[in-house]
């Protein structure tokens, strides 16, 4: 097994994680933390496809995978905000309960 | 050219304009109405005599002609003129015509509509003066047809009496049949001489230059132009002046205040048929004069014979009108302008005189018109008395009265016409026929003893006096103003005929524009003294018959029958339903008229109006048919589209529940589908 590919296996394992977390989870925060999971898997993606693809001179996934934790890092903010905002709102973190935002 | 043929025209405009005032003063303001009508009516008296006295110096017609409208390069002129025929007429409307409505101050002084009267008058009096002074035929036309207008505004006076409506209508339908007439013959003088103005310094469509086209030409039947216009304009004067086929209006505007049949039966109105004739003379030729005598003949002895017969006091003076009509269209036919006008003119004042007469008797008698309810009024009534039995001798053609002068230069003119002997016998028969039922009338007034209708016998309210007396009393003479005009026209019906003797012709000459000179050889004309004779003969003749049938014996009773309905019972009924000549109408024109009119009325609903209904059921149709398409074709389309749209919306609806793990499960699945998608192509 090369380092390719035991890196998206570990990925894939993660995001499958992070999505049975965000989908089970009722808890807001816990959902919050797959999403974090699944966003840790694909940069880990971006990784091991820069580390170990054509161009590992290029910085090039380094970069991305920079950014892509800067946005996320915001976005965590703003969920965690939301998340307050809701529980404010609600009295509860409790997803499931929330059912306002539908069509 | 003097300044009273410049300003004639003020003469009609006066009594115009006063009635326009008139009509818009409110109904309490009598006496300024009555001044107005009077005054306007003076001052043109006063400037006809001014005009007539022009006339005297200055023979000549003189015209003052004025540009109206232009259409293309032609100018429609308007104008009046003044020639001694003019001068005559204009001093014999204004003065018959002030005293008429002197007279109606006092006739009408109870009626309510007291300042409407004089408007109505005062138009009608301006109307025949444009008449008599218009030098266009187009002017004449337009005065002609406020005459006709304003008479039915007169007749139908008393509009709530049915029969008055009726008889208004009458009048007007009938005289707009002869005039119709009249507007052809305009028209189509008009097309022949592109001018309507009589006279017009040589141009005008009565001058010689006009004439002698006019007769150059041949139209149908072989008539001249000239004749076949004459005669259309001689319609007009039918219908006017109440000729035979045309006359049936004229007995039943008695239905008119007394004095507007005065003044429509005397002075004015009718007159203005005879006019027209006399105004359009050199246009006559001699056929269409043959038929204006053979009219007047027939008319003058037909309506004498119905006069006869009737009870009504106004009634038979309205035969009587129509019989002298005749006598004047007889007079123009046979004897030229000055003939038929003399008559004109004295019988203007002697029937004038007359119908006012009848009119104080009536104010007298508290409303009766039925001869037979009335006799014996002499004793009562002395001043009406007098002034009637002037005026009756005056239309019998009692020697030395006017109608006596007039009348027998008529018959003196038909006894010299070369066509045909008849109407000098229908003219002297008809005379032997006026002066019977005059005289029958004057009896049934004036003598015997009084006798009051046994309906009557019951005191009966007045319907225009309704607060004054209910008791039957005795007739009383009429007020001062009524009777004044009275003695005034009886004057002139006595002596008027003394200026058209044969001796001393003077209006003849007048007419002619000649000077009169007297000579008592004018009598030594072969046959005249014998055709004096005879038609004194046979006036005396006439009033013997009357005194013998009605004065010999006094009528007793109102309910007695009539002395010559017990000599000859079949012939009286026939004349006093007036030869059925209504009826006559009634069942021919009439009926082929209703008849057309309902087939119109059939043809216009169901062949013109089915075919407009037909298009409207196609336009329905069409509606229905594009209803259908749009609520089945395109908006059924349009709905299913917008259920399935809905549809879709409430499955995916169903999808964004609000749960945001939801979300994410589709997402998820989403994913997966893509990935196995993905790996199936790059498999693929």
């Amino acid at each position: 097994m090369n380092p390719l590919a035991g890196c998206l296996l570990v990925s894939a394992l993660l995001f499958a994680i992070g999505l049975a977390g965000a989908i089970t989870r009722r808890s807001a925060i816990l959902v919050l933390a797959g999403i974090e999971l699944m966003l840790s898997a694909a940069n880990l993606n971006f990784i091991a496809f820069w580390r170990f693809g054509p161009h590992p001179e290029a910085l090039t996934g380094l970069i991305f995978v920079i950014f892509s934790i800067a946005v996320a890092a915001a976005e965590a903010a703003v969920g965690l905000a939301l998340i307050l905002a809701i529980y404010r709102h609600a009295k509860t973190s409790d997803v499931s309960e929330i059912r306002e935002m539908r069509g | 050219m003097t300044w009273i043929v410049n300003y004639l025209w003020l003469i009609p405009v006066l009594p115009m304009l006063a009635a326009g005032v008139c009509a818009l003063l409110k109904q309490p303001q009598r006496r300024l109405s009555a001044t107005l009508a009077i005054g306007s009516m003076s001052v043109s008296f006063v400037l006809a005599l001014i005009a007539f006295a022009e006339a005297l110096s200055h023979p000549a017609i003189q015209v003052a002609n004025i540009h109206w409208m232009q259409f293309g390069d032609q100018w429609v002129s308007l104008g009046w003129l003044l020639d001694p025929l003019a001068a005559v007429m204009l001093v014999m409307v204004t003065f018959v015509g002030l005293l008429i409505f002197i007279y109606s101050t006092g006739y009408m002084a109870h009626d309510p509509n007291f300042t409407r009267f004089f408007c109505f008058l005062s138009l009608f009096a301006g109307a025949m003066l444009g008449v008599v002074i218009a030098n266009s035929l187009l002017l004449l036309f337009m005065c002609w047809e406020v005459v006709g207008l304003t008479s039915y505004l007169l007749i139908g006076f008393w509009y709530h009496r049915p029969a008055a409506a009726a008889a208004a209508k009458k009048a007007f339908i009938t005289t707009r049949i002869g005039d119709l007439g009249l507007l052809i013959g305009m028209v189509w003088l008009y097309a022949q001489s592109g001018t309507l103005l009589f006279y017009d310094n040589g141009s005008g469509c009565l001058e010689q230059h006009a004439i002698s086209a006019l007769a150059a030409h041949i139209t149908i039947f072989g008539m001249v132009v000239s004749t076949a216009i004459g005669l259309l304009i001689f319609c007009g004067a039918v219908g006017k002046s109440g000729q035979l086929p045309l006359h049936v209006w004229l007995p039943d505007a008695m239905e008119g205040p007394t004095p507007v049949s005065a003044l429509i039966h005397a002075a004015t109105m009718v007159a203005a048929g005879v006019y027209l004739v006399a105004r359009v003379y050199p246009l006559m030729n001699a056929h269409a004069l043959e038929v204006v005598a053979w009219v007047g003949a027939t008319t003058a002895l037909f309506a004498a014979c119905i006069a006869v017969a009737q009870n009504d006091i106004k009634r038979i003076l309205a035969y009587s009108t129509v019989s002298q009509l005749g006598y004047m269209m007889l007079g123009l036919g046979v004897g030229g302008v000055a003939v038929g006008m003399f008559h004109l003119i004295t019988h203007a004042f002697f029937k004038a005189l007359l119908f006012l007469g009848a009119g104080s008797v009536i104010h007298g008698c508290t409303e009766e018109q039925d001869i037979r309810n009335m006799g014996g009024l002499r004793r009562f009534m002395p001043v009406t008395f007098a002034a009637y039995a002037a005026g009756t001798l005056a239309l019998c053609g009692f020697p030395l009265f006017a109608g006596f002068w007039s009348k027998d230069a008529i018959l003196h003119s038909a006894h010299g016409w070369g066509i045909s002997r008849g109407p000098f016998y229908f003219g002297a028969i008809g005379a032997l026929l006026t002066a019977f039922y005059m005289t029958r009338q004057v009896y049934y007034v004036f003598f015997g003893p009084r006798r009051v209708p046994e309906a009557q016998a019951e005191p009966v309210a007045s319907p225009r006096h309704p607060a004054e007396e209910s008791v039957i009393a005795d007739p009383h003479e009429s007020p001062r103003v009524m009777t004044t005009p009275l003695v005034i026209l009886a004057v002139f019906a006595a002596f008027l005929g003394f200026v058209g003797t044969p001796a001393w012709p003077w209006f003849q000459s007048f007419l002619a524009g000649q000077p009169a000179r007297f000579d008592i050889g004018g009598f030594s004309e072969p046959g005249l003294m014998a055709l004096m004779g005879v038609s004194s003969l046979i006036v005396f003749a006439g009033i013997g018959l009357g005194w013998w049938l009605y004065g010999c014996k006094p009528i007793v009773n109102a309910t007695d029958p009539d002395a010559l309905e017990r000599l000859a019972p079949g012939p009286f009924h026939a004349l006093a339903n007036r030869l059925y000549v209504d009826e006559i109408y009634e069942a021919t024109v009439i009926r082929l008229t209703r008849f057309a009119s309902a087939f119109s009325a059939w043809l216009d609903r169901w062949i013109f109006g089915g075919l407009v209904n037909l298009v409207a059921w196609i336009v329905t149709g069409f509606g229905w048919l594009d209803l259908g398409l749009d609520k089945y074709v395109v908006n059924g389309g349009f709905d299913m589209g917008c259920r399935e749209v809905s549809l879709f919306g409430r499955f995916f609806t169903r999808i964004q529940n609000g749960r945001v793990q939801n979300y994410l499960r589709v997402i998820a699945v989403a994913l997966v589908i893509l990935a196995i998608f993905l790996l199936w192509g790059h498999r693929g």
